[in-house]
């Protein structure tokens, strides 16, 4: 399958992960200074030069557990601390409404338009941080360079690998429920009117052409959907309409306490051993060790908390009724053969992480961050 | 004529969004038909009794024999009718596996080259098709198109010819499947920038004609009494006379790209849903739609097109139909 899938995945997930930190920020009425310190630590960290170089490296998409550790880590790359069940909420907002996107996306090739709307929103959330700002611009450039040329078929490939990395995840979001683009079994509506994508015509139509290729008869048909002409095409360019509204901020407006989701816990969840761990366990720590070690100079400042749910009580009967934690993110038995490389590499990334100021934990969740690596190299072992 | 919806067929996994994602194989002496549906690096397989009381199944991983190493993700799942057997192909990201018809026994593999660094351009096989009395053809993503010769029986399976005629993946493959023995063309191969080749087999395949795309893939395609009908990313339905290219007709079918169409060999339904019989008449017959799914395989269960099947993406049934 598609090998270019990881830039646009960390894009678009980043994306929508800083819109619902935003979101939680402005709901705590956490002090601007701070919330423009989280948005501009995190995402100079996304947008670092060496991080997306190795993104854009050909690769197979990783799994969930390795892409939720990096994303933890991204999250965790400013003074704002998530405890698991606030991540782990966090987590399936964004790969919810990643989902929703993909299914929805009217062509393969407006996945980059929603890829730029992500972009143009970040942009705005560093516009006074010129050098975050410059780094920004420049993985946009990157990423026009590197997609651009695809064809309509390889985007296609590269949509399919990412429905696949999606596939049986109905995570209900009560926003999307309440704009009924979900319904309660989990599962997106797909509408059928409205226009139709760029470069398709509507639906209905029948041209029956002579041996010299002279159309000889028009016929029409009835179609179940109620469809309607294009419209203009987004702009593709670093700047621009993007015309679609997929991939823009749906949380400006939304208010705090409809961000609730729930799973269907009669679905099967995938609790096959990996066998491809130890190859994501390098490609971890290279790209672990490529994001820069933020607030190194953070000792004297302390870090505050933000929290994914409504209230105190909410999130303290999350975590008691033992729904916290996706049950494809337990601990799971790992068959790799241990590399002492990738261990000692591990160690000092872990050893890193515990370096920065924590505000403390919950009893409940984890009281440091580089548990969940230690956690894996200790079933590795 | 009309379709009514029938009990559907439960699967063991989801449907991936692949094209071509449902493959169909009527049993007669045993009054069965076999289902697949491919779900990541796995095959969903049902044996459904025509009775419809008995369901049996069966899950194929796709797997280097005898390797230990992780499976990959497959793209493609079809049965191959040939005079003496049935074989079941998948194609993945690292080769192609060939089994008994009812997955029991693997009888051929065969590895793609796949580079030691990952390239950004993609590896895998996809399009198949069996062609005459002889041959099984798989595309690759590489353009070519590989002709394999298979035996009677047994597992003495090779590689007998690679076909270098498309530069952009290959989508989809089609045999010639009225039946006719007067058909000229045996094969058409489609590829992602919707080029469709035509050829005749033989010891040596001979390509017959080219019809060239418009830059869209084509992700579909059907080869019935010397018409090629392809099914495009922009949701259109073209039919081309083979040996000519000559375009007979086109309709704006679909509002969203195309994954899978079929065609009934004894009467020429279409399935998205046309009859065409030549010369040039085509008539819509009949429409459905499935809420909320995006459906990645249509075939018939037929050959007369009585009744048909679908699948859709993260559905773990196959959804029948047939006729009132």
């Amino acid at each position: 399958m598609s090998m270019t899938t990881l830039p646009l995945v960390f894009i678009n997930l980043g994306g929508e992960m800083l819109y619902i930190l935003d979101q939680r920020l402005r709901a705590q009425k956490t002090a601007e200074d701070n919330t423009q310190k989280v948005m501009n630590d995190i995402i100079a960290t996304m947008f670092n030069k060496a991080f997306m170089e190795e993104l854009l490296k050909p690769q197979d998409v990783y799994s969930h557990r390795a892409l939720r550790t990096v994303l933890t880590r991204l999250a965790h790359a400013s003074i704002m601390r998530l405890n698991q069940a606030s991540m782990d909420r966090l987590y399936e907002l964004m790969v919810m409404a990643f989902k929703y996107q993909l299914l929805l996306c009217p062509r393969p090739r407006d996945l980059l338009l929603i890829s730029y709307n992500h972009i143009d929103a970040i942009r705005e959330f560093v516009r006074n941080t010129p050098s975050v700002l410059n780094q920004v611009d420049e993985t946009h450039r990157k990423i026009i360079e590197v997609y651009t040329p695809l064809s309509d078929g390889e985007l296609q490939l590269l949509r399919q690998t990412l429905l696949i990395f999606l596939q049986d995840m109905h995570v209900r979001v009560s926003f999307f429920l309440k704009d009924k683009v979900q319904n309660p079994n989990g599962r997106f509506v797909l509408s059928t009117t409205g226009p139709v994508p760029h470069g398709t015509e509507v639906p209905g139509l029948i041209r029956v052409f002579s041996r010299s290729g002279r159309e000889i008869k028009r016929l029409e048909f009835p179609t179940e959907g109620n469809y309607t002409s294009s419209i203009r095409v987004g702009s593709f360019e670093l700047f621009g309409d993007r015309v679609i509204r997929f991939g823009t901020n749906m949380y400006s407006a939304t208010p705090p306490e409809e961000t609730h989701t729930s799973k269907n816990y009669s679905q099967k969840t995938n609790s096959e051993p990996n066998p491809l761990a130890k190859e994501e366990l390098n490609l971890l720590a290279r790209l672990m060790g490529r994001m820069e070690i933020l607030n190194q100079n953070n000792d004297s400042e302390i870090g505050f908390r933000v929290s994914l749910f409504s209230t105190e009580q909410e999130e303290k009967d999350i975590v008691a009724s033992g729904r916290s934690g996706d049950p494809s993110f337990e601990v799971i038995n790992i068959q790799a053969t241990q590399d002492t490389q990738v261990n000692k590499e591990l160690a000092r990334i872990a050893g890193e992480f515990t370096k920065e100021v924590e505000e403390p934990e919950p009893p409940d969740g984890p009281s440091n961050k580089g548990e969940d690596l230690l956690t894996m190299m200790d079933e590795l072992v | 004529m009309m379709y009514h919806k029938e009990k559907s067929i439960q699967i063991k996994s989801s449907a991936s969004a692949l094209y071509n994602n449902l493959s169909v194989l009527r049993i007669a002496p045993r009054n069965l038909t076999y289902f697949s549906v491919v779900h990541a690096n796995m095959v969903n397989m049902v044996s459904a009794s025509w009775d419809g009381l008995n369901y049996s199944h069966r899950q194929l991983q796709s797997k280097e024999p005898n390797v230990t190493t992780s499976s990959s993700l497959i793209m493609q799942a079809a049965w191959c009718v040939l005079p003496y057997r049935e074989i079941l192909v998948l194609t993945s990201q690292k080769g192609i596996q060939m089994y008994e018809s009812d997955g029991s026994i693997m009888v051929y593999w065969h590895a793609l080259d796949t580079p030691e660094t990952p390239t950004a351009q993609a590896v895998f096989a996809r399009g198949i098709a069996a062609v005459r009395d002889k041959y099984i053809c798989v595309g690759i993503s590489s353009g070519s198109v590989l002709v394999f010769d298979v035996p009677s029986k047994g597992s003495n399976i090779t590689l007998s010819e690679v076909l270098e005629e498309h530069k952009e993946s290959i989508t989809d493959m089609a045999s010639e499947c009225s039946g006719s023995l007067e058909c000229i063309a045996d094969l058409v191969s489609a590829d992602d920038s919707g080029n469709l080749s035509v050829w005749k087999s033989g010891e040596d395949f001979q390509l017959l004609n080219k019809i060239p795309g418009f830059d869209m893939s084509c992700s579909s395609v059907k080869l019935w009494k010397g018409t090629v009908v392809a099914g495009y990313g922009t949701g259109q339905i073209r039919l081309y006379e083979a040996i000519t290219g000559i375009i007979h007709a086109e309709i704006n079918a679909h509002a969203r790209w195309i994954y899978s169409l079929d065609i009934a060999p004894f009467s020429g339904l279409v399935r998205s849903a046309f009859t065409c019989s030549l010369p040039f008449q085509i008539v819509h017959m009949y429409n459905e739609c499935v809420t909320d799914t995006q459906i990645c395989g249509a075939k018939f269960c037929d050959g007369d097109g009585y009744a048909f099947a679908v699948t859709g993406y993260d559905l773990s049934e196959i959804i029948r139909y047939t006729q009132a």
